[in-house]
């Protein structure tokens, strides 16, 4: 695994005084710092050598392991026959998504890491970057390589730009279907724009993605669109012959501790939406900063926080390594950005004269397995206390269950529930992704979107 | 450490690694160059009439990411005049006087031409000729190079020639671009020829420029059909050496082995199946004088192992078991075995297999891993999963004789078994 890390002279910053403050570091400073950590191959030559290693297996694992099965021995051998359109066709037939997940999937435990080539000791193939080659160079081209039918005359409601929205709206349209998005940020993307650290992606390839991919036709994309706020689910069913609703999750799990509401804690969510939405230099980060939790989020805010000139970033989890939701190569950039690692440690209190001024941890150990069969963390009844003057909450995201609830969906703790059709319990409404599971991958959401668009296809069929 | 030694008619070089007659030994700085490098010897690029080359001349088919599998080339013979190559051909003998020095001609199509350059180059101090009957491409336009191998009355009256002038020995080497090369072997030995060697390079087209719709090379909007050599064209390179081999005329003169020759397993399969000594061209080309290094100790190292002291202990040591078809043993049976520890279940076997041979591989799905099993009773023994299968020894062939007797297949015929009931 390739790190390009791009650190800039943190060693130089002479910080007398612990304060939240944006405006931390020169222009060049941030270019450096949250620059395209995974880069491409700089050439030809260098993708086909890569290409040429691969087996060709058959009944690939790694397409096996791809949420999407994305064909990968076929995209990369075309790339060793030049057949770069083919190639890109390949990935995007099963992941139209394909550019931003070839930067953001954690393909380590994905389709890398069912690679024969580990079972060989030998590092796999470099799947992410050969997808990223061919995607790059389709979407920077705008090869348009699917074409949509003409219209059918049927109209679906998709609610949320996201990746299951937009997987399920260019699915739809390619059959004929005219597709209107609602969307309730200013742009697409959904987590890919506003959810993830920006050294993986550029909030102006995000914008490029979403445009590539509306470029088929037929989908038309309504901003500031929010349900619950301007815009209804009765009045979607109404207008449109079906509605998908790909709205994601997007609430932070509060830590229920003392001390949270103290000036100083933030969620990771708004700290990453921020960065990507208002700009590096506008987003203020502390000095010492704590942050709790060990999944991809909380890698992308610890290290984001140290990228924006934090001094130092201490992670805290309740459990260990092995537990921990990240994957390795997640914890090593957080690592090698410089961020502390504390285990087995969960928040108690926060405490400050209105201000965060220090943060009490509960040393944990483990116990028995939970209901996720990871051993559960127990306290030990142990503190310590970490001076820090901000908290970022990466403990984990919950669904918008009120809105949910609100609009008569089934669901279990928040989580839209959806029938073997991908259907909700109203007729004629979809639903895919993160609002359904939970919280996965990107991946994972542009697959649900693939299967809620077949879904929607055939209920629209239906005489 | 073996005897690296090589003795072709009395001639003497370090090792049996000579360069072929090509562009590398067209002049004195690359003969040199090789020499310092520790070649055994050098076959000088072919003398005759003054020509002209073009440019470009060279084209190559690249495989799986790899550059240069095979090589064709439209250069013609020496182009450089007759008398400073014969003035570098004696300074490099001088030089290098325990190497061996063979010098490529192509006369123009009279006795007195031959007899003429035949002189000159004897009085150089070089230790044998080499005649060019190969040359597929150009030369032949003139009656010259293959025109010359293709036709075994022709080859024979120009050999004729040559061993009435000839007072160092003479090679004769043999063109592939025929269906067989042994009747003009036949023909050159009978006239005399004191070796041969083989093969020169085969006709081709590596390819065409999809942009520009012309073949390669490249010349002022055309081509012409090259002379093809390099990895691709061993096999059938060691094929015909094994004919010549064969052959109870051919077999009783040395034969210089050429074709694809790029590593020392290359070399000893050449002598292993009965070349006296190789020669070397397209490897070089690719990667410099300096592989000589790796020929001569993998050759000896490999020599060691076998415990074989001098290269005559295994010249031809290969060539008996090459027989013929209807003798082989019909009662010889393998099977695939897949060794589970080793699989990484990249299905490549089974695919092989299900596609385009016996059926014989089962497939039991697993995510990610499937696992791969031979099926013992459909299995031919055919090696095809074994060929394609990218680890090695994961995949063995194991005997299981259908009977203890060797029996032939016109002795099968004779007793009236059975044939495939499938």
């Amino acid at each position: 695994m390739q790190y390009r890390l791009r650190f800039s002279k943190w060693s130089n910053f002479q910080i007398v005084l612990m304060a939240i403050i944006n405006n931390r570091l020169t222009k060049e400073q941030y270019d450096e710092n949250f620059a395209d950590i995974r880069p491409p191959f700089e050439n030809k030559t260098a993708a086909v050598v890569e290409a040429n290693r691969c087996l060709f297996c058959y009944d690939a694992p790694c397409t096996k392991s791809c949420p999407t099965h994305i064909d990968v021995p076929k995209f990369i051998k075309q790339i060793t026959s030049d057949n770069i359109k083919g190639s890109a066709h390949t990935i995007f037939v099963s992941n139209i998504m394909g550019a931003g997940c070839s930067k953001v999937c954690p393909v380590e435990k994905l389709c890398e890491g069912a690679c024969v080539y580990n079972l060989l000791e030998e590092e796999p193939i470099q799947i992410a970057r050969l997808q990223q080659y061919s995607t790059s160079i389709a979407q920077e081209n705008n090869w348009q390589l699917f074409h949509r039918k003409p219209s059918v005359g049927k109209k679906v409601a998709v609610v949320g730009a996201g990746p299951s929205g937009l997987s399920c709206a260019h699915v739809l349209s390619r059959e004929g279907i005219d597709v209107t998005i609602f969307e309730k940020e200013a742009k697409g993307g959904g987590l890919m724009t506003y959810g993830i650290a920006a050294y993986k992606v550029t909030p102006q390839f995000c914008e490029e993605e979403v445009n590539y991919i509306t470029s088929i036709g037929g989908i038309e994309i309504n901003y500031n669109q929010e349900l619950g706020r301007n815009l209804s689910l009765a009045a979607l069913q109404k207008d449109f012959d079906a509605v998908f609703l790909g709205i994601g999750v997007g609430i932070a799990r509060n830590l229920h501790i003392p001390g949270e509401q103290l000036e100083g804690v933030v969620d990771a969510i708004r700290f990453i939406h921020d960065i990507r939405n208002n700009g590096f230099t506008s987003v203020a980060v502390g000095d010492k900063v704590a942050v709790i939790g060990m999944g991809m989020t909380a890698i992308d805010a610890a290290t984001q926080a140290k990228r924006l000139g934090a001094t130092e970033v201490t992670m805290l989890y309740r459990r260990t390594q092995d537990e921990m939701p990240c994957t390795e190569y997640e914890l090593n950039l957080a690592k090698l950005d410089g961020c502390e690692i504390i285990w087995l440690a969960s928040p108690k209190e926060i405490t400050g004269n209105g201000k965060v001024e220090k943060l009490v941890c509960s040393k944990m150990q483990l116990g028995a397995p939970d209901a996720s069969g990871r051993k559960s963390p127990v306290d030990t009844n142990e503190t310590f206390t970490l001076e820090v003057d901000m908290v970022i909450k990466a403990a984990g995201q919950v669904p918008f269950e009120k809105l949910i609830s609100d609009n008569g969906l089934t669901n279990q703790d928040g989580k839209i529930v959806i029938d073997n059709n991908n259907g909700t319990n109203i007729k004629g409404v979809f639903a895919g992704g993160d609002a359904v599971n939970g919280g996965k991958e990107v991946v994972d959401a542009v697959q649900a979107g693939k299967e809620g668009a077949l879904a929607i296809l055939r209920y629209l069929s239906e005489p | 450490m073996a005897d690296l030694s090589s003795n072709f008619l009395g001639i003497k070089s370090p090792n049996p690694y000579w360069l072929a007659s090509a562009p590398p030994t067209d002049k004195k700085y690359n003969v040199l160059r090789a020499l310092e490098a520790g070649w055994g010897g050098v076959v000088w690029k072919t003398l005759g009439s003054q020509i002209k080359n073009v440019s470009s001349r060279y084209s190559a088919v690249d495989y799986g990411g790899q550059r240069v599998m095979g090589f064709n080339n439209i250069e013609l013979i020496s182009d450089r005049p007759l008398d400073i190559n014969l003035r570098e051909i004696e300074e490099c003998i001088r030089i290098f006087p325990d190497r061996a020095m063979i010098v490529s001609l192509m006369a123009d199509n009279d006795r007195k031409s031959w007899h003429e350059l035949i002189k000159k180059v004897e009085d150089t101090g070089a230790h044998g000729l080499e005649l060019n009957f190969g040359c597929p491409h150009g030369m032949t336009e003139r009656g010259m190079g293959a025109t010359v191998g293709q036709d075994p009355e022709i080859a024979c009256m120009v050999v004729e020639w040559v061993m009435e002038a000839a007072t160092i020995p003479v090679i004769t080497k043999l063109t592939p671009n025929v269906h067989s090369v042994v009747p003009t072997g036949r023909s050159v030995v009978k006239a005399g020829t004191n070796a041969l060697s083989l093969i020169n390079t085969i006709q081709s087209v590596t390819g065409v420029d999809l942009d520009t719709f012309v073949p390669n090379p490249f010349v002022a909007g055309k081509s012409v059909f090259g002379g093809y050599c390099g990895p691709a064209v061993k096999p059938i390179a060691l094929k015909m050496l094994t004919t010549i081999a064969q052959d109870d005329l051919t077999r009783t003169v040395p034969i210089s082995g050429i074709g694809g020759i790029s590593t020392w397993k290359d070399a000893v399969e050449f002598i292993l199946l009965g070349a006296t000594n190789v020669q070397v061209c397209t490897a070089v080309m690719k990667h410099g004088f300096r592989i000589i290094d790796d020929l001569v100790e993998g050759l000896n190292n490999w020599m060691d192992e076998k415990g074989f002291k001098k290269l005559e202990d295994f010249i031809g040591k290969s060539v008996p078991t090459i027989t013929h078809w209807e003798d082989l043993d019909i009662n010889y049976h393998h099977i695939a075995k897949i060794n589970q520890d080793k699989c990484i279940h990249c299905g490549l076997c089974y695919i092989a297999c299900e596609d385009t041979s016996h059926q014989s591989i089962s497939l039991q799905y697993g995510k990610p891993y499937n696992t791969y099993t031979v099926i013992e009773e459909e299995c031919v023994g055919c090696n095809l999963c074994e060929l394609v299968c990218p680890v090695d020894n994961c995949i063995t062939m194991e005997v299981h004789r259908k009977g203890d007797e060797y029996i032939n297949w016109k002795e099968w015929q004779k007793r009236g078994l059975p044939l495939n009931d499938h």
